[in-house]
């Protein structure tokens, strides 16, 4: 007996909900908008079902497309792991200074 | 590389995303957490680059989104962020729909068949289904939160006659053609296309209802879709790596909604069915009597908050749009200078997204230790001379506490309990909930007309 891929993919998601849910959960509120931008740059993850749209060695128009998302992606991966980073290093000069309590 | 390796590749992103929320729970890992994304990121890039022959095409067109997405996290306003989460949104939605489009066109090059020419399965059909009309709503729901969130379009709600049945019956018709595309054999594209247009309509309909203090809920929401998108689109192309990383951030998405709306104490249906109160509306007609309030100015309350050994400010939506954040950290550093125990009390839905306020104030240097959540603070609020309110409303109205007003059951910040109120605001203009505000008529309370900034300055000169 074999599963079929797609109860597989099913548990994959079910699981990856349910760790989601629990880490999500521990996340600090004042960092609720990093969250945001990291999991926005996270999201982007698609880039890679882009770079296969993008694949084929022969350049048809669905190519173009995948390219396209490919460059749309690339600018959520950049911008939002940049932009995560720009506000967690405002957190940071705090810390120095709230370690000392 | 061999399938194998790839999947193993890919195991090992999808832990470094787990790892990078994780690091998210304390301000000390978080910067770690978001290298772990980055690390992740680049290990599932890099392996699909193994996967696909069209290298230059590809690295062009990362390196042309890599500059766009650089400049623009290296330019933006911490004060536009809501706006920016918004239009990166929207991004991956429309991500979503081209993938979606070119493995329709092309079902071999994803494995979804083994030749060019094989009909897609219907099982697949309907990933590529979901994954598309999600993709679609993301982007034109996330379009209209930027147009709103950044003030080229305006935040109040638009509302027609039978919107609701609209949004049914067009939801119905776009679930149709989706059992369209799946019955038949052939790839249809008629019914492909249809469907995707009509689920692009059907994003604008629901968010346009919204209005603009909603906002955190909607781009939380906007947030958890475009993680369902990517998720979609990993059924699709049966990569469990895209599976787990868009599980993730649907449920976070999903979460921060949720916590957005119990800290309005609204259910989550009313919000999205939206059409709540008009955003600077006009004050509500209240009881009818005339109240009266005091106001001072900025000198009086300078004077109030200079003899005070304990103050709380109240940031909301106001101290941002007026981007006196800096001028607050003048403020309290003047305070501190002066012995006065100072600290920050941050609502849930202050601002336009969550944790709006928490990157405002940290971006003005202000110690995160000052800086204390509604449930952390609420009980000091009684044994605290001065609160001072900055651009804040309905967050600390007590009608909340009013059995019948609209607002019953919202959690607020206690800021009546004080002994001494100041609230800074441009006019008596009702909150976005369109109630009055008891607190700016209570004898304790005065009230300082002017921009935040301004306001903040003047308190600060005068304070020297």
């Amino acid at each position: 007996m074999t599963v079929d891929p797609t109860i597989s993919a099913l548990t994959v998601f079910v699981l990856a909900v349910v760790v989601g849910y629990h880490v999500v959960w521990n996340v600090t509120p004042a960092l609720h908008t990093p969250l945001m931008s990291v999991t926005n740059a996270i999201s982007s993850i698609i880039i890679v079902g882009a770079m296969l749209a993008a694949g084929p060695a022969e350049t048809d128009w669905g190519a173009w497309l995948g390219a396209a998302a490919v460059a749309l992606a690339a600018i959520n991966v950049f911008g939002g792991f940049l932009v995560t980073q720009r506000m967690l290093d405002m957190f940071k000069k705090k810390e120095k200074k709230g370690a000392t309590q | 590389m061999t399938p194998n390796q790839v999947g193993l590749a890919y195991l090992v992103a999808s832990v470094f995303f787990i790892l990078a929320l994780k690091g998210l729970s304390s301000p000390v890992t978080s910067r770690r957490g978001n290298l772990f994304g980055m690390v992740g990121m680049a290990i599932a890039v890099l392996t699909t680059l193994t996967l696909v022959k069209n290298w230059a095409l590809i690295l062009a067109a990362i390196a042309l989104g890599g500059v766009i997405g650089t400049v623009i996290a290296r330019r933006v306003q911490m004060t536009a962020m809501p706006e920016l989460v918004a239009f990166m949104h929207s991004l991956v939605g429309l991500a979503a729909v081209c993938i979606a489009v070119a493995a329709v066109h092309n079902p071999a090059s994803f494995g979804i068949v083994q030749a060019a020419g094989q009909p897609i399965p219907t099982g697949a059909k309907l990933e590529l289904f979901l994954g598309s009309f999600i993709g679609a709503m993301t982007w034109s729901g996330s379009v209209i939160a930027f147009l709103k969130l950044s003030a080229r379009m305006s935040g109040a709600p638009i509302t027609f006659p039978g919107q609701h049945a609209v949004n049914l019956l067009m939801a119905l018709a776009m679930i149709g053609c989706g059992v369209w595309f799946f019955l038949d054999p052939q790839t249809n594209w008629t019914a492909f296309a249809l469907m995707l247009a009509i689920a692009f309509v059907l994003g604008f309909l629901i968010i346009i209802p919204i209005g603009g203090a909603d906002m955190p809920v909607v781009i939380s929401m906007l947030n958890s879709y475009s993680g369902w998108a990517a998720a979609g689109i990993g059924f699709s192309l049966g990569n469990t790596m895209l599976i787990i990383a868009g599980s993730l951030v649907g449920s976070s998405g999903a979460i921060l909604s949720y916590i957005m709306c119990k800290a309005m104490n609204r259910p989550f249906l009313s919000v999205i069915l939206g059409g709540f109160g008009s955003e600077g509306g006009t004050v509500a007609a209240g009881d009818g009597t005339q109240k009266t309030h005091r106001s001072g100015s900025a000198d009086d309350a300078a004077f109030l908050i200079g003899n005070a050994d304990s103050v709380i400010i109240v940031p909301g939506y106001g101290l941002a749009v007026a981007r006196a954040q800096h001028a607050v950290k003048e403020l309290a550093h003047k305070l501190k200078e002066k012995g006065v125990n100072i600290r920050f009390a941050i609502h849930p839905v202050a601002g336009r997204m969550p944790g709006h306020m928490n990157v405002l104030l940290a971006e003005a240097e202000i110690p995160y230790d000052q800086v204390l959540e509604m449930d952390d603070i609420n009980s000091d609020f009684p044994n605290t001379d001065v609160v001072l309110v900055l651009g804040a409303n309905d967050v600390v109205n007590p009608a909340a506490k009013t059995p019948g007003s609209p607002i019953f059951g919202m959690p607020i910040l206690e800021a009546d309990k004080a002994r001494t109120v100041i609230v800074v605001k441009r006019s008596m203009a009702a909150g976005y909930a369109g109630l009055d505000n008891d607190l700016f008529y209570m004898d304790k309370t005065m009230m300082v007309f002017g921009d935040a900034k301004k306001v903040v300055d003047d308190m600060v000169k005068a304070l020297e």
